[in-house]
Parts: C-alpha cells; structure tokens; sequence
C-alpha cells in the first residue's frame, strides 16, 4: 500500500464542489506531476492531500490512517509542502528561514540542537543557497527565493514533499533550474515528491508518474510515456495537438496544432 | 548562519539565544528600574533616589515608607504592568496583522473600552471598581465583534486593520453620543477618565492587573513560535504542523483581554501598543514578533512618559495619556509616511 492516498474524497469551498468521489494514490518514491486545466481541482487536490483542506466525504490516508485525525507535528515530519503563497518575514535572512523548516521537529525545551544545524546546513547546499545564509531574503532574485523556500521545505526532512506549482512566476531558465533541482531530490535522496504543475511539456519531462484531472475527476494516469497522446491532451485540454518525442529526453513533447485560420490572416 | 546560536547540555536541551535581543532586554530592565526610582521619588514631596531604594528595601523612615509604598509604589506598578500588557498585546497584534498598524489602539479596542467605561459613567453614575469593570466588558465585547466582522476563513491582514478602523470610527462617534447625553459632573469624570492617567492607582489596581498577567504573559509567550510561523502565511505554517486558526483564537483573545485590563486599569492610554513593538523591533534587529523586547519596551515607555507627564511641563501635571497620545501622534505620522515610501500603502 502507498504512504498517501486520497480515498474517495469529495472536495470543495463552502458550497462549492470541485471534486466528487475522487481517489488518487501516490505512487511511493515517484515524482508525480498532476495537470490539467485552469479550475480542473489540481490545486484542491494538493490541499487535500497535505491536510490544509478537509473533505467532506472520504479521507485523505497518510501510512493508512486519516491525516486528519493525526497530530499536527506528526505529520509535519511525514509530508511537507511548499504552498503557492509564502511570506518572507521583513528583514530575515536566507539561514533563518530555513531555519524555520526544522520546527516540527522541535520543542520548547529543544529550540536549535546540533542535527537541527546541521541539517539546515545541508538542505543550502543541496538547493544551492549555502553562500547566501546571512543574506535577506528579499534582496534575492524570484529564482534564488524559490530555491530558498525549497530549501526550508527540505529542511524539515520529509520523506513526502508537495509542491504547489513551484514554477510559477519564474522566468524559463529558472523553471528548469527549479524542475532539475526537484528530479535531483527525487533521484538522489530518494524523496516522494507530489508537483503542480501547469506546463504540460514539463511534466511529461520530468515527472515519473502524471495524473491528468479534469472537473474534477482523473481522465488518466500512469507514466507520462505510455500515458501523453494527442488524444489525451485533446481530453483533458481540449487542446488539437500533435504529441512527438523529445529530442533531449524521448519523453513526449505537446506542439499545439497551428489555428490555420488566424495564421493565413495573420500571413496576409 | 550568524544570526542562530543556542545554549545546548548533553542531556539534548537546546535553547536559542540572540545575543543582540538578550543585551536589548537587559538594558530596557535597567532603564525601566532606573526610570521607576526616579519617578517614585517625584511628586510634591521630593525623595532622592537612595532613600527610595534603601525604603523600597525596608530600611526607609516612617514617612518614606508611606509615601513610596502606600502612595507611589502602587502607580509605578499599574504604569509597567500596563505598559507592558500594551506593548506584548500590540507586538501579538502586529504579528498577526502583519502590519503595524493592526495594534489594538488603532483597530478599536481602546475606543470600545471606552464606550464600556462612559456607558457606566454617564448612564448609571457607577462607581469606579465598575468604571474598570465595564471598560474591560467593553474592550471583550468589541475584541470578539471585530474577530467575527473580520472572519472569512481566518483572520489575518488587511482585513483586520480595516475592519477594526471601522469599528473604531463607529464606537468614537458612539463616545461622542454618550458624552452628549452626560451631565457636567459625569461628563468631566468622563473626560479624565478618556485622557488615560495613573493618578491615584493604588494596591487595588495592581493585584488584579498582576494576578492577570501572571498567566496571560506566559501563556502568550509560550505561543511565540507558532506565531513566528504564522508570519510566513498561513500555508507555510500549517505545512509546519502549527493549526494557524487556534493558535490565532489563543494570541488574539489573550491579547484582548491584556489591552482590556490594561485600560480598565490606566484608561486608554494610546500609542504604548502601536509604538513599542516597532520601537522593540528596531534594537533587536531581528525578525518575528520580539514579544519579550516589545514587553519591556512597553512597560518603559509608559513610566518614562508618565515621569515625563509630571516633570516636564513644570505646575502643569497632565495625566500620562496626554504625553503618549502626542509622541505616538507623532510617530504614526512617521510611520505612515515611512510606509508609503517602502511602497506598503
């Protein structure tokens, strides 16, 4: 069985429903990427997912009990996110930041033990930061903030890492900096890592597992190879397409089809 | 990492330590012993500053002894357990705010003291035991009808500030309507009673003020690092395993019920809450609420402003009220302004 698993989870706001009876499992050591189009709940899903967002039918299981029921801090050394909307607190610096990511795993009594130091040391080096510890965050550019933030989710050492569209308004180069840094802790340290993303191109690069939501229901899943067609994207986006392969990766590449009409205009 | 050092034993107790905010606290705990001997020496009656410490120690003449014990010793008391409540209770609201201007004295917790305060005056002619009674129910009441206005999934931010602005202005214009109603007696023990002032306070102020803060103070601060999560937007903090909401129905309600004891205790003395917080916040240097500076910081501000209430403007003793509300007058102007250059508002 998989550490997280959505079970038959109805998910809204209010009155609002987003999803219905939806279940989604996370396959255990993937780097899973879920798409799909602007309101299709992949968002909702990911808040449901990390606790944020409690279903009204069904639960959201994490190691086979219902997160919901289970201690804040627990699973907090469990699962961590990194959520779309995060606040720098005015004059802190990257080293305090990150910092910050170690407090589930502290107390009143035990504030900044040695493994604490240590391992803050280590999640700056491993995204990057390392140079930039006594430097305030918002003298950073958006790339090295991000990393920073990914750093403070690392931090707190979860074996599960969610991440809500962690490519959001960054500039192409960093994207990919951000994209290659998430596959590098999914390879090398062996995390589970949960992703958002918007660019279907780059989730079919570098997720290993894709679930594609639409209204609220998956319309596929599987590895992004056997999974990506133009039938699919078509499905999902309403998008023609052709889907070819990647000449870097092999992986399969979405080239939207031309909209013949307004190119001949446009020619003209 | 420069900024994170910890005190740690073998047996795995870590605690952090900021060298800079440990200096910072000793120092305001001098300046605040300091600035207390002063002021109980100060009055119509001249003691130098030895025989209020040699009397504080129990070793003074008769007649110092009942004039710094009975009479001075009480008001220095309600001045720093007010001015620390005001400063710890603006430093939580500010946190949870995230903005300087979300301290109880601007988001209407000292104007609805006031119409609990004036509605027993004016309407039932009450004694003053009642006055602090109906200040503190006016300051609940109002704390609990902000968090419900400001409430759409959690409070937090803008939304805060601008309703409490609101309410501020609805509960000032009620002031105006119940001092219209008021004969000239009660109208005038209304209008000191408004300016916040210490004269007079005596043991009767102090016990209940400290029994409150004896458990309020700690239980806050016990709260410090959740809070300091909260900053970071709720999402980051609830990721961290903090419940952002509950944390936030502790801080606030505690934080209320300070605000509102300490007005029931002085009157709404204004500024202390916007002030010391920012002020604790600029020796520190560091980032997060600075709960324990902006305490101190509080606490300073209120007995140096009521020392220099009674000496500054020679016969002329205002009530320390006056004092604050002119600094922090001043200061909120130079804070807006600051603001709007940093591009805030």
């Amino acid at each position: 069985m998989n550490r997280l698993i959505a079970d038959d989870v109805t998910l809204g706001y209010d009155q609002r429903v987003i999803a219905e009876r939806l279940s989604v499992e996370i396959p255990d050591n993937s780097f899973t990427v879920i798409v799909g189009p602007n309101a299709c709940g992949k968002s909702t899903l990911l808040r449901a997912l990390s606790r944020m967002l409690k279903p009204s039918h069904g639960r959201v299981l994490l190691d086979g009990q219902t997160i919901h029921a289970m201690p804040a801090k627990k699973v907090a050394r469990t699962l961590g996110l990194l959520p779309q909307s995060s606040i720098a607190p005015d004059g802190i610096t990257v080293g305090d930041l990150v910092a910050r990511g170690r407090y589930p795993h502290q107390g009143l009594l035990r504030q900044w033990s040695a493994q604490d130091e240590r391992v803050v040391r280590e999640s700056m080096a491993s995204t990057g930061v390392g140079e930039l510890a006594d430097r305030y965050v918002d003298e950073l550019s958006g790339g090295q903030r991000q990393r920073v933030w990914i750093a403070m989710a690392l931090a707190q050492q979860t074996p599960l890492l969610l991440l809500d569209e962690p490519t959001t308004y960054l500039d192409i180069q960093h994207q990919i900096d951000v994209l290659d840094l998430c596959a590098e802790l999914h390879e090398e340290q062996g995390r589970t890592l949960v992703a958002v993303l918007h660019d279907l191109n780059h989730a079919a690069r570098y997720a290993t597992h894709l679930i594609a939501l639409r209204d609220g229901a998956v319309i596929a899943e599987g590895a992004p190879a056997e999974i990506v067609t133009a039938e699919l994207v078509e499905a999902v986006f309403g998008l023609p397409c052709q889907v070819i392969s990647d000449p870097e990766t092999g992986t399969p590449l979405v080239v939207p089809a031309a909209r013949r009409g307004r190119t001949a205009v446009l020619r003209k | 990492m420069k900024s994170l050092k910890a005190v740690r034993t073998d047996s795995g107790l870590s605690i952090r330590v900021e060298p800079r905010a440990l200096v910072v606290g000793v120092l305001l705990c001098v300046a605040a012993l300091v600035v207390a001997v002063v002021l109980i020496g100060t009055g119509d009656f001249e003691i130098p500053a030895t025989d209020v410490v040699s009397t504080l120690l129990g070793d003074g003449t008769t007649a110092h002894t009942f004039i710094v014990n009975d009479l001075r010793l009480p008001r220095v008391l309600v001045g720093l357990l007010v001015g620390a409540a005001l400063g710890l209770a603006g430093a939580v609201f500010q946190s949870i705010s995230r903005n300087p201007l979300g301290s109880p004295d601007i988001i209407g917790f000292g104007q609805g003291s006031t119409v609990g305060a004036l509605t027993v005056i004016v309407l039932f002619q009450g004694s003053a035991a009642t006055v602090a009674a109906g200040s503190l129910v006016g300051g609940l009441v109002t704390g609990v009808l902000i968090y419900l206005l400001a409430w759409k999934r959690g409070v937090h931010g803008y939304r805060l500030v601008l309703v409490g602005i609101g309410a501020a202005a609805v509960l000032t214009a009620l002031n105006g309507y119940l001092l219209t109603k008021a004969d000239l007696v009660d109208a005038a023990r209304a209008y000191v009673w408004m300016a916040g002032s210490l004269d007079g306070r005596d043991w009767d102020q102090v016990w209940p003020l400290l029994g409150l803060c004896a458990v309020l103070v700690p239980l806050v601060l016990a709260y410090a690092r959740p809070l300091r999560m909260l900053e970071m937007g709720d999402d980051v903090a609830y990721a961290l395993g903090v419940r952002p909401e509950r944390t936030r129905i502790v801080l606030m309600l505690s934080a209320v019920l300070l605000t509102a004891s300490a007005t029931a205790a002085a009157g709404p003395v204004s500024f202390v809450a916007l002030t010391a917080p920012q002020l604790a916040r600029r020796l520190t240097r560091s980032p997060g609420p600075n709960l324990v500076a902006s305490l101190l910081m509080g606490a300073v501000l209120l007995i140096a402003a009521d020392l220099a209430a009674q000496r500054a403007f020679g016969a002329d003793v205002l009530p320390v009220g006056v004092l604050t509300g002119v600094l922090g007058g001043v200061y909120l102007l130079w804070l807006l302004v600051a603001e709007r250059r940093a591009g805030r508002i």
